[in-house]
């Protein structure tokens, strides 16, 4: 479980850690809280799994990752955990999640694959449709555009029960959904 | 133009950047140059834009809510329609992909009724409809992305 001082530490965090020699206590001054505490709280809220990785976000387009595609299947639901776990382990996956069909969006499986360009990408995707036997489902491919945003967003609760809560979505979802 | 250096730290500190007091010291040491030396280097890949931040990546749906959000919108207001959109401050990632549905977003929330206000809202505003994809299970263990950066 996290409280009100993690809460705190992670909503000033998400913006980032400084580069100086004692980030830590820098952000500690942030949410008055001494330099200890700061790594201590980290280090158990990523050793109970909250923080799921603590380090360098990278932006893959600046890096020459500029073809971020999103494929979507309908697959059994009964075959959703077996295939996702499959999916997963292929490193140019950068994602993987199951989400709701809809009535006009027949699809509940979704991957995410960055490349540096289109026809790697495509290929990357044939050897992931073989080697999980994903050629019987039906897919689409989304590739990326135009980049209309791109950060990670802040949400702060002001409502009046919540004094002190000030929760942030530091959103890992938002991070490596659509492309970061 | 990559260092090494560079390369090191965009590829090696995604998922164990050091949690300690020093921590650019640390790395410094396991790379075997100064803490003035990775300093520098971080900062040149923020001033570049290379990364994004050095932070906490965390658990989906633990703080707050989100969800991915489609919208099909007609080409000549794309941009018009995207840019009402990012003003959310609830928004944080907003796509075009190549498809019928043309505007992916995501929007995170304290709530669900709060995200259900910013999606009523954005419908309102733009008077497209959008398409909820809330997360239901996350198969990937996000241990960051390797980069190939052999060749830039």
């Amino acid at each position: 479980m996290i409280d009100t001082k993690d809460r705190q530490l992670l909503e000033h965090i998400q913006l980032g850690l400084p580069v100086c020699t004692r980030p830590y206590l820098e952000i500690g001054r942030l949410c008055d809280m001494p330099e200890a505490e700061v790594i201590e709280r980290l280090t158990r809220l990523k050793q109970q799994g909250l923080i799921k990785r603590m380090g360098v976000i990278v932006k893959h387009r600046q890096l020459g990752y500029r073809a971020n595609a999103m494929i979507v299947w309908n697959v059994p639901d009964n075959l959703i955990k077996q295939l996702g776990g499959h999916i997963s382990r292929f490193p140019f996956v950068t994602l993987c999640y199951q989400r709701p069909r809809q009535p006009e969006w027949p699809y509940n499986l979704y991957c995410m694959i960055h490349g540096k360009d289109k026809a790697t990408v495509l290929n990357q995707l044939e050897q992931l449709v073989d080697a999980c036997g994903l050629s019987a489902f039906v897919r689409e491919i989304l590739f990326s555009h135009r980049c209309f945003k791109q950060r990670g967003a802040i949400y702060k609760n002001t409502a009046p029960t919540d004094v002190g809560a000030t929760l942030v979505a530091q959103q890992h979802e938002a991070a490596h959904l659509l492309g970061d | 133009m990559l260092t090494t250096l560079h390369k090191q730290l965009l590829n090696d500190y995604q998922h164990d950047f050091p949690l300690s007091a020093r921590p650019y010291r640390d790395i410094a040491d396991q790379l075997g140059v100064t803490e003035a030396d990775v300093l520098s280097a971080f900062t040149e890949l923020n001033d570049n834009n290379f990364i994004s931040r050095i932070g906490p990546v965390i658990q989906p749906n633990h703080i707050g809510v989100s969800a991915l959000v489609a919208m099909s919108v007609p080409e000549q207001q794309l941009q018009a329609v995207a840019d009402k959109i990012s003003a959310y401050p609830e928004v944080n990632h907003n796509y075009e992909r190549e498809h019928r549905l043309n505007l992916w977003f995501v929007v995170i929330a304290a709530d669900t009724e709060h995200l259900r206000a910013v999606i009523d809202s954005i419908e309102q505003e733009t008077s497209y409809p959008a398409m909820l994809l809330p997360m239901l299970d996350d198969f990937f263990i996000d241990l960051g992305f390797k980069l190939d950066l052999a060749n830039d």
